[in-house]
């Protein structure tokens, strides 16, 4: 019979697996404080996000941050930290379910071996675990950037196996547009926020400043540029080192078979000549197979630039709208 | 003088020269009413006589003014405390642990952080502790407030507590109990209430300072002045803020994070809207519907300069490099994502 679209789109969105992330204003007003209070300068602050998992979402209620790793506090215990915050909430009727933890990233480089296993860990314990990741740098030019990531199902099994050998990730089809999945997010707010924001918005006298189209995007386009023109550097140095395996591989297959016909040869002779053949070395033994590169590396690099370029073309799309405009009001006055 | 009083009240200087100039007429007229007294009293005959009496309406003038002085300066201070400045940040976590609170709970309580200035506090995070309160007793677990206040403090080590704050409209005598303890924590802490229970039909958010009043020796009692208070923002905070508002605005309270496109784009229709209005603002002045406004004018000749002036093939070549640029970078950027897929593909191979 006749399938209303309405059905269709539901029926898309729970194949798909995706699960929307309902954030609150509080949490995301915290996650800006905190950059801004500890983490000038390209640190990165991260800290942790609690809420709960309803139905097919995921709910993040309150979060706190984690303090920096300075060399004077050697002693200084995560763990310990993260338990006492979790009682002491506990105790305000807060949510206490780890349900993630949160970075601020710098011109949209998080994708790192240290994301990975962190997320992993998270992941392992409470399936719906995100990642949220703040790009301060992006905000500050106009609009909130904040996006949540999980890993693939896929690259958990990897992860678990810890086996990051070529042929593992040939037979998974893990590609590096399959290492992240992004999951949307909507901020919910309750209504006696809606009321303290009616108050602020009559309280404060603060006047409403356009950055958002600010045509000067030379600078911010330049450091992409450079941070992608490093990761690609290093894509290209593996490459290389794959390159070379390759070839080891191949001239060792090679040396193998004419070792093999050469011995195929004498053995013949020696048959020929009535002596008994030569003993069936261990062929393996003579020849090690040379060690595969791990590609976790190659596709954590792989992965990166491709969220570069993604970012670079968001940002050429909406400067190329900012120059349009300006065109549009230059045309109406000249 | 103004000035010097401007350092040491620490407030803005409209407010400032706004109540100097109202104390300057009380005293002008005091001036002018000696001055009219002694014009239409009798003066004395002998001259020595006459310069008693001037010499005493000088020194009768400067009393005046002193004593006007003095009374500005009292007032000045005793209600412009230390201006309190409240992060955004804050006011929603108190709304939220409103919100969690335990069942039977009236109120919540919590501490305040954040950092003082000579004359102003910024108040910059919170935290909820836990308290019972009933008709004549009331406790709050201290142990809590203080290993809470351990754990912030780990993380940005410029926080200090800098008060309290509790929901509801009232201050209640157990409130002075609270502030009391809090005063050991903190010299002179603030004390904010947030009306959550919405009982002017508006959350009044407040905050106060105690002094001592009474009696000295004898009964003494606490009294809560009013403070100033002003919400302050970073600039990613006003932009999160922004982000909010618009959230208000829709049906269901969700709001979606939006691509960024669709971001100028919805900021170009809010700047359209603007125009709008002030078109049909310069439309009804033109036809004599609303009176023309000077200091408006001045604003819309300025926003007509804004734009500026560039002969239009100096702006075409302008406007074409910029462009080239960037759509040399998608390529670039494109070119590359298309390289690593390639890689990527000739690896599983």
């Amino acid at each position: 019979g006749l399938i209303r679209f309405n059905d269709l789109y539901r029926l898309y969105e729970f194949e798909n697996g995706k699960t929307q992330l309902f954030n609150s204003w509080g949490v995301v007003l915290k996650i800006i404080k905190h950059y801004q209070e500890e983490g000038q300068g390209s640190e990165v602050v991260q800290g942790v996000l609690l809420g709960l998992v309803v139905e097919d979402r995921l709910e993040i209620t309150n979060c706190f941050p984690f303090p920096q790793h300075t060399e004077d506090d050697v002693d200084f215990d995560e763990v310990q930290y993260q338990m006492e915050m979790m009682r002491s909430l506990r105790h305000v009727n807060i949510d206490h379910l780890h349900v993630g933890w949160y970075q601020s990233t710098y011109y949209g480089s998080f994708v790192s071996r240290a994301l990975l296993d962190s997320q992993f860990s998270y992941q392992h314990a409470i399936e719906e675990s995100v990642v949220l990741i703040y790009d301060p740098i992006k905000t500050a030019q106009g609009s909130l950037c904040l996006k949540a990531y999980r890993l693939t199902p896929k690259l958990m099994e990897i992860c678990k196996e810890k086996d990051f050998s070529p042929e593992t990730l040939k037979k998974a089809c893990v590609g590096y547009e399959h290492m992240l999945e992004e999951v949307p997010i909507v901020i919910k707010n309750s209504h006696l926020i809606n009321v303290l924001l009616l108050d602020l918005q009559e309280k404060s006298m603060v006047a409403d400043k356009h950055e958002l189209l600010n045509l000067s995007s030379s600078n911010h386009l330049e450091k992409s540029l450079q941070l992608l023109m490093d990761r690609v550097d290093g894509m290209s140095q593996e490459i290389v080192k794959y390159n070379s395996y390759c070839r080891n591989l191949s001239k060792q297959q090679q040396q193998k078979q004419q070792y093999l016909q050469r011995r195929q040869q004498e053995n013949t002779q020696r048959q020929s000549r009535g002596e008994p053949p030569l003993p069936e070395e261990d062929i393996n033994k003579m020849f090690k197979p040379p060690q595969a590169p791990p590609r976790m590396d190659t596709l954590l690099i792989a992965g990166q630039v491709n969220n570069y370029c993604q970012n670079i073309k968001a940002f050429t799309s909406q400067n190329l709208g900012k120059l349009f405009m300006a065109e549009a009001l230059q045309g109406h006055s000249s | 003088m103004v000035m010097i009083m401007c350092l040491i009240c620490d407030l803005e200087i409209e407010e400032m020269v706004l109540k100097f100039m109202n104390f300057l007429f009380i005293f002008l007229e005091v001036i002018v009413a000696n001055v009219v007294s002694n014009c239409f009293c009798q003066p004395p005959t002998s001259a020595r006589g006459q310069q008693q009496e001037s010499h005493g309406d000088l020194r009768s003038l400067s009393s005046s003014l002193f004593i006007i002085i003095l009374h500005f300066l009292y007032e000045v201070m005793a209600v412009h405390g230390p201006v309190v400045k409240i992060h955004p940040v804050v006011l929603a976590s108190i709304v939220d642990s409103y919100e969690r609170r335990n069942e039977g709970a009236s109120r919540v309580i919590g501490t305040l952080l954040g950092t003082t200035d000579k004359h102003s506090v910024e108040v910059t995070n919170c935290f909820s502790v836990p308290h019972n309160e009933s008709e004549d007793e009331v406790a709050v677990d201290m142990e809590f407030a203080k290993n809470m206040y351990e754990l912030h403090k780990k993380v940005s080590p410029s926080e200090v507590i800098i008060g309290w704050y509790a929901t509801g409209y009232d201050i209640t005598e157990h409130s002075v109990l609270i502030h009391e303890y809090y005063s050991r924590e903190a010299p002179s802490p603030i004390h904010l209430t947030v009306d959550t229970a919405l009982q002017s039909n508006k959350m009044n958010i407040r905050a106060y300072v105690s002094s001592q009043m009474g009696v000295p020796g004898k009964t003494v009692g606490v009294m809560f002045t009013p403070l100033t208070v002003k919400y302050i923002y970073y600039d990613t905070e006003r932009i999160g803020v922004d982000l909010l508002h618009r959230t208000r605005a829709s049906a269901s309270r969700t709001n979606g994070l939006t691509t960024d496109l669709a971001q100028v784009a919805s900021a170009a229709g809010r700047v359209q809207e603007m125009l709008s209005t002030v078109l049909s603002y310069i439309e009804d002045v033109l036809s004599g519907k609303v009176m023309a406004d000077n200091s408006v004018g001045r604003f819309l000749m300025d926003l007509v300069n804004k734009v500026p002036k560039i002969t239009a093939e100096d702006f075409e070549s302008m406007l074409n490099s910029n462009i080239n640029d960037l759509l040399m970078v998608t390529y670039l950027a494109n070119l590359t994502q298309a390289q690593i897929a390639l890689n990527e593909k000739l690896v599983v191979l």
